[in-house]
């Protein structure tokens, strides 16, 4: 059976249960010398970035490399398509290289579904428009667990442009199927008009949620949207919902500060912060290795994955 | 399992598995002069465990603090492919490492060798051994690679179509090793102490 990772939601709790505990065994192959397993050799994965990303895909593609899987990168600036190669030839042509796994990133919500469609291995969203980054919050997920020992019961707010954010839109699926209670916090203006049907918690107000959280998660405010007039200026917002000094200091001794990164320091994070010893955000970047190393493994190593879901 | 209890003989009780590791402690003391420069190092699940006691009885023997790990050979299986992905052990290196010293491999039972393969692969990646020994507490026979183990806990001879299932005291809540009757199927199946 073919099984793809496309929303935080393919996962059962039991699925996304066994890829943090999967990356937890792999964390220790990244502390010993040499940090390669001989799983994949021989599988084929494809990254095909068609928005610019530094982070997710080093950081795939040091995952497959570190399984000894064969890794063709694929970007959109100097391939075929800027001469206008829809996807669907695109993805053609990857499965006649014979991709086992496709990992995209496309600025169209849903193109890492009809890409499911298009091809005979697996594929797994690394971030498409405003919907998925289900990784990013596998890797959210496992950081939070490694600080805290827990995820069932933490309280979790999410802060930020919640209605262009797939991160936010994959932490609440995952952080609710591991037993997280989770609140979203923005201003009205960015929160999608579904989120209602979210399982999670909505507020407007980062200070009164800030003193009950256990892990803060600080989205990036989007530069690109600024013009668009979601809040009426950089400086307002980042009064309002920015996370200074202060607003940190009323936060409970245990709690971490994530940030998905890039952060605009300053902006939504003061660059304090973002350097405290409680904040997480250079373990999720090592964090997203191991994670997505426990992504292909499970999705690839056997006669048929062990976790996702099906069309 | 409780149907394949039923069909199932011991071979090994509680007190012969404990005579067993005994010999095997005592046989590692011998040969390796008084275990200088050893590590122990088990196969998950049940190896992991069988390595500790060993450890302990080294100890007690001649009072020497053997370095006890386990390691875990999954990714390094020849069959992946040929089952749904599953769930790694846990790798767990003493703090020295392993190079320049004896490495004890410790396995529940021996049978095909597939497994002491995929470890010795996963030794090449962690550091280089002086030598790479192995003990295990059940040899089964029906080897499918020239493998050999250095300590035997027990020869026990099978037909292929058997199963041998090992219980430890720390995971099982009790300690012995049956003989369950084969039915059709072939042998197959490494977790729960199943070869």
């Amino acid at each position: 059976m073919k099984r793809h990772l496309i929303s935080a939601g393919d996962l059962t709790r039991d699925d996304a249960l066994l890829v943090l505990d999967t990356a937890e065994e792999l964390a220790r192959v990244s502390e010993r010398s040499i940090k390669k397993l001989p799983t994949l050799r021989g599988r084929t994965v494809v990254n095909l970035f068609y928005e610019d990303s530094t982070r997710t895909r080093i950081s795939f593609e040091a995952a497959a490399k570190r399984l000894s899987a064969d890794v063709i990168n694929f970007s959109a600036k100097g391939s075929s398509v800027s001469k206008g190669e829809s996807l669907k030839d695109t993805a053609l042509t990857l499965e006649a290289m014979g991709a086992d796994a496709v990992v995209i990133r496309h600025g169209a919500s849903g193109a890492p579904h009809r890409l499911a469609t298009w091809v005979r291995g697996s594929v797994v969203n690394a971030g498409d428009g405003t919907h998925e980054h289900p990784t990013q919050a596998l890797l959210d997920a496992f950081s939070m667990r490694r600080r805290m020992g827990r995820i069932d019961g933490l309280k979790v707010s999410i802060v930020g442009d919640v209605l262009h954010s797939r991160v936010a839109r994959s932490n609440v699926l995952l952080l609710h199927a591991l037993g997280a209670e989770v609140t979203v916090v923005a201003p009205p203006t960015l929160l999608p008009v579904s989120v209602d049907t979210w399982p999670c918690q909505v507020s407007y107000d980062i200070d009164a949620i800030l003193p009950k959280s256990d892990v803060v998660m600080m989205l990036r405010v989007q530069l690109e949207r600024m013009n668009a007039a979601y809040f009426p200026s950089a400086r307002e917002y980042s009064r309002r919902y920015g996370l200074d000094r202060e607003r940190f200091a009323r936060l409970h001794d245990d709690a971490i500060v994530m940030h998905p990164g890039p952060m605009n320091r300053g902006m939504e994070i003061s660059a304090e912060v973002a350097d405290s010893p409680r904040s997480t955000i250079v373990e999720q970047v090592a964090n997203g290795v191991t994670v997505r190393m426990a992504v292909l493994y499970l999705l690839l190593s056997g006669s048929e994955p062990a976790i996702g879901g099906d069309l | 399992m409780s149907d394949a209890r039923n069909q199932a003989r011991a071979v090994l009780e509680g007190p012969d598995i404990h005579r067993a590791l005994t010999r095997i402690a005592h046989e590692i003391l011998e040969r390796t002069k008084g275990a200088e420069k050893v590590v122990l190092l088990g196969i998950p699940t049940r190896g992991a465990t069988l390595a500790h006691r060993i450890a302990a009885r080294i100890s007690q023997f001649e009072g020497v603090k053997v370095p006890v790990g386990a390691i875990d050979i999954t990714m390094y299986r020849d069959d992946l492919r040929l089952r749904p992905a599953r769930p790694l052990g846990r790798t767990d290196l003493p703090a020295d490492g392993i190079d320049g010293r004896t490495v004890v491999l410790v396995d529940d039972v021996l049978f095909s060798g597939r497994t002491v393969r995929a470890a010795l692969d996963a030794l090449n990646d962690v550091g280089r051994p002086r030598a790479v020994q192995l003990a295990t507490l059940v040899d089964r026979g029906h080897r499918e690679l020239p493998i050999r183990a250095d300590y035997v806990g027990k020869n026990l001879p099978t037909s292929k179509s058997e199963k041998v299932k090992v219980y430890l005291e720390e995971i099982d809540g009790r300690d012995a090793v049956l003989l369950v009757k084969g039915d059709d199927r072939p042998a197959a199946g490494e977790e729960n102490g199943e070869r």
